[in-house]
């Protein structure tokens, strides 16, 4: 691959002064390539475990007690009311200044490492909006057909299992797919606790090499890809799952 | 005030045999309404019986205090030997005994038809797939809806799908089934089929308890109609009875405006 490039840009460079020198130096080929490698892990990371935490949030919020229900229903809005950047803050310096430390043989390392805040630290803010958003999904589901099912003497489990989990995802999956590609941008946040993903990567670079446009540009191109990815993905997900004659 | 007479003489030939739905001076309360202010009826084993009456009278309520899906403040309501109003209710057993049918079909709407009749007898009676599959399909046929096994609720007319419920209930084995208005939301084309569907139950000695505004309909498979107002039974008798003579005014009033 960088073989193939490398000519090219090396050419572009000489000919125009356009310097992508991550195309053609291979020392800042491969930092970029793990930049975009721990970028995509951090979104697949934060992208799962958020939706998770949200399906256990929502479920606490429609079976469990008072106090489940109220634990919860604070704990999103204090995540839904303060900004990722503070919280990621909040996780790294304040959380991680008292977790406790490794001994490596001669130096310390933090247990939790910054990419493992990052992955904590936006999971925990995104399940917070997906909280709200398959509440809503599971409360979309009317009574007339739980009664349904409870007349056809399904238990309680099984209602939630059989008939309000797949309707509720359905309902929910246009909002949950606006919530995951905003997440997914938010992890371009994680360069202030020093996550060597993308956004932080190419800011060392064009630091470097002054050469701040054309990285710019490169970045603005690596989200737009990997965002519509993403959101093709959930389409397609959306595309499969629905059913003819219903929420249209 | 003319309240409905208390059950006595007159009801006594009907219940020659042991009454398979008996109910006595059900009261229901929601808050400080009371909705249902001493109900008493009797369906024996095979009968159809129709709950007629105006709106807000109480005729669902009723109806779904038959399969617990309401509770009751008083009174005692036995379904084929079990007591409803009981603390110690087994709500599951009770249901099993008693389909139920609703005014807006209430189908499972990411179930294929097939799906929605099998559900129930494989998690609730842990049929195997081939059976449950085998009764689904003879129940489909019953509601003809043969040819229809793979569509979704949404690919059908109202009509179409209310057949689905009822398929659906009976796939449970019921005793008894209760219809609360289940052609209301239907346009006069479909009504019929669904009618036809609950004319043959019928006739094959199913036990039916309708709630209906098809006074035709009533008047042709009832054994016996009760007439609800404000919560109670103001009238009630063989269809002939009730449509051609009518004592009560209120009776006579209400028939005069849906006739
Ligand atoms: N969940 C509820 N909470 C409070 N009041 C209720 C509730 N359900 C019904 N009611 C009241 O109980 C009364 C009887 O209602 P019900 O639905 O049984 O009437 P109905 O005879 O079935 O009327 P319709 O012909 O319109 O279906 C009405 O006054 C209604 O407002
Ligand atoms: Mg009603």
């Amino acid at each position: 691959m960088f073989d193939a490039i490398s000519g090219f840009f090396l050419d572009l460079y000489e000919k125009t002064g356009l310097n992508f020198n991550i195309f053609y130096d291979e020392f800042e080929y491969d930092r970029v390539l793990a930049g975009a490698v721990t970028s995509l892990e951090l979104m697949a990371w934060v992208i799962c475990l958020s939706i998770v935490l949200g399906v256990i949030g929502a479920s606490l919020q429609h079976m469990g007690s008072r106090t489940l229900k109220g634990l919860v229903e604070a704990y999103v809005q204090v995540f839904r009311n303060t900004p990722p950047m503070v919280q990621l803050l909040f996780f790294y310096f304040g959380l991680g200044s008292i977790t406790p430390q490794v001994d490596m043989g001669g130096y310390n390392e933090p247990l939790i490492s910054s990419f493992a805040w990052a992955v904590i630290g936006l999971s925990v803010f995104g399940a917070a909006y997906n909280v709200e958003i398959f509440r809503s999904g599971i409360e979309s589901v009317p009574r007339s057909t739980l009664e349904a099912s409870e007349s056809l003497c399904l238990t309680k489990w099984q209602t939630n299992l059989h008939i309000v989990l797949p309707l509720a995802i359905r309902v929910s999956l246009p909002s949950l797919t606006a919530n995951v590609i905003s997440l997914a941008k938010t992890t371009s946040l994680v360069y202030v606790i020093s996550v060597p993903e993308m956004t932080y990567v190419l800011n060392q670079i064009w630091s470097d090499s002054m050469n701040v446009p054309e990285m710019i540009f490169v970045l603005f191109l690596f989200y737009g890809i990997v965002i519509a990815l993403i959101g093709a993905v959930f389409s397609l997900l959306e595309r499969k799952l629905r059913i003819p004659g219903f929420g249209q | 005030m003319q309240r409905h007479e208390p059950y006595g003489a007159e009801t006594a030939s009907v219940s020659a045999d042991a009454p398979i739905v008996s109910i006595r001076d059900v009261r229901k309360f929601y808050g400080s309404l009371e909705v249902l202010k001493g109900i008493s009826l009797d369906v024996l084993k095979g009968q159809v019986v129709c709950i007629i009456g105006p709106s807000g009278s109480g005729k669902s309520t009723l109806i779904r205090c038959i399969n617990g899906l309401s509770d009751v403040q008083q009174g005692s309501i036995s379904v084929a030997g079990t007591e409803v109003n009981d603390a110690r209710l087994d709500v599951v057993a009770l249901r099993r005994k008693v389909g139920i049918v609703f005014q807006q079909y209430n189908l499972f709407p990411h179930k294929t038809v097939l799906e929605n009749v099998m559900l129930a007898p494989r998690l609730v009676l842990k049929e195997s797939r081939a059976s449950a599959e085998q009764r689904a399909k003879a129940l489909i046929a019953k509601v003809r809806l043969t040819g229809k096994e793979d569509a979704y609720p949404g690919e059908l007319s109202g009509g179409q799908q209310q057949r689905v419920a009822i398929a659906r209930s009976l796939a449970m084995r019921p005793e008894i089934m209760l219809f609360d208005e289940v052609t209301a939301a239907l346009d006069p084309e479909t009504v019929k089929e669904v009618l036809t569907t609950i004319r043959e139950l019928a006739a094959d000695g199913m036990t039916c308890i309708l709630v209906t505004h098809e006074m035709g309909f009533a008047r042709e498979v009832a054994d016996h109609i009760y007439f609800t107002d404000g919560g109670v039974i103001v009238e009630h008798g063989p269809p002939a009875e009730v449509f051609s003579n009518a004592k009560d005014p209120r009776t006579r009033r209400f028939l005069s405006q849906v006739i």
